[in-house]
Formats: structure tokens, C-alpha cells, sequence
């Protein structure tokens, strides 16, 4: 069972939403099929992000893929122990393998996103 | 009858086990329309009389002219060495090996030749390797615009032409790309406007993600470099240099006056020159841009045992990863022509490169004196290495005339800047270490006949 604090993407993307500002990383599910995460390539702070625009870039030693914003809003963070500690994602998906902070620039948008149940059920259909 | 490795047995088997009645079925995807057709071919001629046509057909080449020409291709001294041992069968294979297990010795030659490079260029990271200069240098535009998310790059007047046309191709899909104009009058005439391009860096247009300035320029004039990246950076852009290679054995390499990314052609590198190539793209960063760099890097690395390995690393910058998200889709290695780079580099040594390097010099000054003796002063005044542009009335004519004199006098620059009025009259000529004096001589006496007029000798034919 994931985390059912947090809202998910169908991309694999988590975002925990604390009043006006949002957390957002991958999933363990996500971190477990990339394998182990080489490089994570992270946006500037202060750029403005689309819902579901990518916004960055993680590199496994089998594969890459893009990172997509589950909400929209301006980069107010990004984990920057990443660049050195990129397995940060594989071991510590939901905590220090956090990826940017943003704050919301419309709170409603997390209600389009999967709560929980849903995910378990998307992944679990593989 | 055909060159194919199939008898018609052959086929017919590959057919019946594919369930097929004939070839095109294979490609019966493709519209009919973008196929290809019976190619234009003149019908086939006995080997004896095509070889006789196709060497009177060479005969017409002017090989035995004294050659001023450089203008970003140059004409250098080449061990043997060099194209003996490029003729090794082993070479001839993938030029990108995937599968490091079987390929270490083609990964440690291309190793090496990052490994040279990066110490020619003072910069972290090599990748092996571009088309040509040309290429290089666009590839190095787009880098900066990746790496700023940016999506606008100035250049200056004074790099290649050939380079800013190919910068314009690449940047024709939605990118911005300006010129930024040359110092007109004065000691720095011929280089970067500073001014100027402190200006278009805060004219309130979209942000620069990069700024490209070649040394020694395209005129031959030192650029600088040192102060064009100063100001590169003030504006956050990243700095470009686009480098004529072999002058980095006595100028200062892009690392050390704080370029980004380093470009530039590497046929001086122990390449003949030769119509439109096979040429070789020198390209190189810092290592903070080593996720934005286009082509090949490999490693050096250990093995399961302990001992010495290379592999290819850092694929995920490549087309075969990431496809339309690679750092470039136009991107190749130039393995063969790098690999002549490497044996040159080697061969003749940091030493050798300097002289080659300083007699280039030695032997340009000897031309200006004796083309500023006749009559044909040179345009600019500041300092250059083995290339400068001189003043001759009807540039363009005594081009073409001087051929019949034996003398291939450099590039008339109006054919290839045709909108810089100063450079309307004038001639870019270059001397490298194997311009002897009988070759200045000649171009001096023709020059001197030329300008001198009314002519008498040989050239008196020629006149319009």
C-alpha cells in the first residue's frame, strides 16, 4: 500500500500538498523499475511550471525518463543532496529522495490527481 | 551483373522462408512516390578508357599552384606515420562501438583522442566527435540554449561565415540568433565589437543563452577572448570559443580565459585538405555541461577483475536512449578522421605542435613584408598569427589573374562577406609551416605586376 497522505500521477510522480506548497518526487514503484538512479536533473528555482509540464530529467543506469509536475506552481526548492546523492530516490523514495518544491498556483488541480486506492489499483494492474 | 553477396538461390530461399513472392513486398510500406527510382546512370565503359577519362578529368586540377589559401582549412606538414597506420584493417569498423567487451581497442583510441583534445583545449570533457566545425559550432549554440533554457545566441561577424550559415540552419526552428558586428576603425579593427555586444547582451531582447567568438578570428586577428567571456557571463550566457586547433600550441586554450564550450575544425590536425571533407568536429566543455554535450564519451574504467577497461558512458545523452529528447539527433563520429587527430597529436608532440604553431608565424610575417612591399599593406592592425587580410584594388580579379602566375592568393573576402564594405578590396591569406620562400616570392612578383601595371611578361595575356 502507498503512502495515502500523498496524491499520485498516472507518470508515477507523488505530491504532497502542505497548504499553499507542494512536494513532489517519484514513486517507489517508479524508482524500483527505473533501477538504480544515477542522475537526477532538476529545474531552476523560480521557474513556473504547467500542471503536468516536465520539468525534469531521471537517468538510471538502464533508462531515462522525464519528471512531470503533478500541479502547477513556482519552483520554490529542489533537493539538491540529489546531485550528489542521486540513490537518495531508490532508498528513500517519499522522504529524502524528494525532488522539488513548489508553491500551488491553483490548489484544485491536485483534486484531477489519484488518490491512493487508485494508485495501488494502477500499479497493481501493471 | 551486379556486385551482391546473393546468388538468385539465395534470394529465392530468403523469399520462401519470409512468405514472400518478391523483394519490394518488403518495402511495400514506404509510398511508391518517395522510392527510389532507376538511378541516371551513363551506360557502363570498359575500366581501361573510364580510367584514362577520369584521370585526363583529374589532370585538370591545379595541384602545382603556391597556395595562400587557409580561410578555416589548412595546409600542414604530415608524418607518414599518420596515414600508414590509418590505412590498419583493424580501424575499418563501427564507428560507435556498443558492445565494450569486444571493442577496447577502438574505445581506447577514441579515449585517447578525448584525452588529447581536452589537454589542447584545457576544458574537462571531449566528446568524439562532430561533421566538422561547422557542425561542432552549431551543436555548441544549442548547448547553450539547453543548459540556460534560454533561446537566444549572439555570434560574432568574425566567426566563420560557413559556421554562422550552419548556426542559422540549426537555430531556423524557432530559436534567435545575432550577429554582433566587427570593430570598424582603429587597433582592434576586424574583432568582436565589445561595445556593441554589451549592448545586444541588455537591449531588453529575449535573455542570451550564449555568446560565440572564434580565435584567431576569421580574418586571422586575435580576439579578446578573455573580455568577450567576461562579459559573456555578467549577462549569465555561457561563453563559446570556436579555435583553429593547432594555434592552441602558443595561444592561450579556451579553459584558461573561462570559455563554457570550446568548438572548432580539427583537419589541421593531420587531415589533408580536400573538397568539402571528410572533415572532423572538435567539440568541448566544462564538466558542468557534460549532460548537454552530443556525441560519443567513453570512460576509462576497471573490470570484474581489477583491470583497465573503457567503456561508453553517460549514454543517456544519446539518440539511441532518448531519441527525440537526445542532446542532438545530427550527431555522429567522425571515428577514422579522429583517430588521425590522435596519431598526429602523438606523433608530433606538445613540442612539435609549437613549432608547427610558431613557424606558421615566422613564415606570415615574412608574407606581409613582402605583399606590404609591393604595394598590398595589410587591412588590419592588430596582432594575428598565421592569417590576415590585405589591401589589393579588384580583389576579385587579381585572384582569378594571379592563378595564371602559379599563385592561389588566398580568398577574396567579398565572395564570402559580401556586407563588409572595409573587407570590399581585399585578400585573407595565410602561410603554415610548409609556405617556403620561393612561394612568397612568386606571390610578391605577381602581385607586384598586377599593381604596378602596365603589365609585361606572362601576365600581360591575362589582362581583362
Amino acid at each position: 500500500m502507498v503512502p495515502t497522505d500523498l496524491r499520485y500521477t498516472k507518470d508515477h510522480e507523488w505530491v504532497r500538498v502542505d497548504g499553499e506548497e507542494a512536494t513532489v518526487g517519484i514513486t517507489e514503484y517508479a524508482a524500483g523499475q527505473l533501477g538504480d538512479i544515477v542522475f537526477v536533473e532538476l529545474p531552476d528555482v523560480s521557474r513556473q511550471l504547467d500542471q503536468f509540464a516536465a520539468f525534469g530529467v531521471v537517468e538510471s543506469v538502464k533508462a531515462v525518463s522525464d519528471l512531470f509536475a503533478p500541479v502547477g506552481g513556482e519552483v520554490v526548492a529542489t533537493n539538491g543532496a540529489l546531485a550528489g546523492s542521486p540513490e537518495l530516490v531508490n532508498g528513500d523514495p517519499y522522504g529524502e529522495g524528494w525532488m522539488v518544491r513548489l508553491r500551488l498556483s491553483s490548489p484544485a488541480e491536485a483534486d484531477d490527481l489519484l488518490d491512493a486506492a487508485a494508485y495501488d489499483a494502477l500499479i497493481a494492474a501493471g | 551483373m551486379p556486385y551482391g553477396p546473393h546468388t538468385a538461390g539465395d534470394r529465392e530461399r530468403m523469399l520462401s522462408a519470409l512468405g514472400i513472392a518478391s523483394i519490394d513486398e518488403l518495402f511495400a510500406d514506404i509510398p511508391t512516390l518517395l522510392r527510389a527510382g532507376r538511378l541516371d546512370l551513363p551506360e557502363p565503359e570498359p575500366e581501361l578508357e573510364l580510367a584514362a577519362r577520369l584521370q585526363r578529368m583529374a589532370g585538370r586540377n591545379r595541384t602545382d599552384l603556391a597556395s595562400f589559401l587557409g580561410a578555416g582549412v589548412y595546409r600542414h606538414w604530415t608524418p607518414a606515420a599518420v596515414d600508414q597506420l590509418l590505412l590498419r584493417g583493424e580501424w575499418y569498423t563501427a564507428y560507435t562501438p556498443y558492445q565494450p567487451e569486444i571493442s577496447q581497442g577502438t574505445l581506447q583510441s577514441i579515449y585517447e583522442y578525448e584525452s588529447l583534445i581536452a589537454e589542447l583545449v584545457d576544458l574537462d570533457v571531449v566528446s568524439a566527435s562532430h561533421y566538422d566545425g561547422a557542425a561542432a559550432t552549431a551543436e555548441a549554440g544549442l548547448m547553450t540554449c539547453r543548459a540556460t533554457h534560454r533561446e537566444r545566441v549572439l555570434v560574432s561577424k568574425a566567426v566563420h561565415p560557413h559556421y554562422r550559415a550552419t548556426l542559422a540552419a540549426y537555430f531556423g526552428a524557432g530559436l534567435e540568433l545575432d550577429d554582433v558586428p566587427l570593430v570598424q576603425e582603429g587597433d582592434a579593427a576586424g574583432t568582436t565589437d565589445l561595445g556593441a555586444l554589451e549592448r545586444l547582451l541588455a537591449d531588453g531582447g529575449p535573455p542570451v543563452a550564449g555568446v560565440i567568438a572564434g580565435q584567431p578570428n576569421f580574418l586571422g586577428l586575435i580576439e579578446p577572448m578573455a573580455e568577450i567571456g567576461r562579459l559573456a557571463h555578467a549577462a549569465g550566457a555561457l561563453f563559446v570559443s570556436v579555435v583553429e586547433p593547432v594555434s592552441l600550441a602558443v595561444l592561450a586554450p579556451p579553459g584558461a580565459y573561462g570559455a563554457d564550450i570550446a568548438a572548432g575544425e580539427g583537419q589541421p590536425l593531420g587531415i589533408a585538405p580536400q573538397y568539402g571533407g571528410p572533415y572532423l568536429g572538435l567539440l568541448a566543455s566544462t564538466d558542468a555541461l557534460v549532460r548537454q554535450i552530443p556525441g560519443r564519451l567513453v570512460g576509462m574504467t576497471t573490470d570484474v577483475n581489477g583491470k583497465r577497461a573503457y567503456v561508453m558512458t553517460l549514454r543517456a545523452r544519446e539518440q539511441d536512449i532518448r531519441r527525440d529528447k537526445a542532446a542532438s539527433n545530427i550527431c555522429t563520429n567522425q571515428a577514422l578522421l579522429a583517430l588521425a587527430a590522435s596519431i598526429y597529436l602523438a606523433t608530433i608532440g606538445p613540442h612539435g605542435l609549437r613549432d608547427v604553431a610558431a613557424q606558421g608565424a615566422a613564415r606570415a610575417a615574412r608574407l606581409e613584408t613582402a605583399l606590404a612591399a609591393v604595394g598590398a599593406p595589410r587591412v588590419h592592425s592588430g596582432p594575428y598569427l598565421n592569417e590576415f587580410a590585405v589591401r589589393v584594388p579588384d580583389a576579385r580579379g587579381v585572384h582569378r589573374r594571379l592563378i595564371e602566375h602559379g599563385v592561389l592568393a588566398g580568398l577574396a573576402l567579398a565572395d564570402v562577406l559580401p556586407d563588409e564594405p572595409s573587407l570590399a578590396d581585399a585578400l585573407l591569406v595565410c602561410a603554415t609551416e610548409v609556405t617556403t620562400d620561393d612561394d612568397i616570392a612568386l606571390f610578391a612578383s605577381g602581385l607586384a605586376a598586377e599593381l604596378t601595371g602596365p603589365l609585361t611578361g606572362p601576365l600581360a595575356g591575362a589582362v581583362r
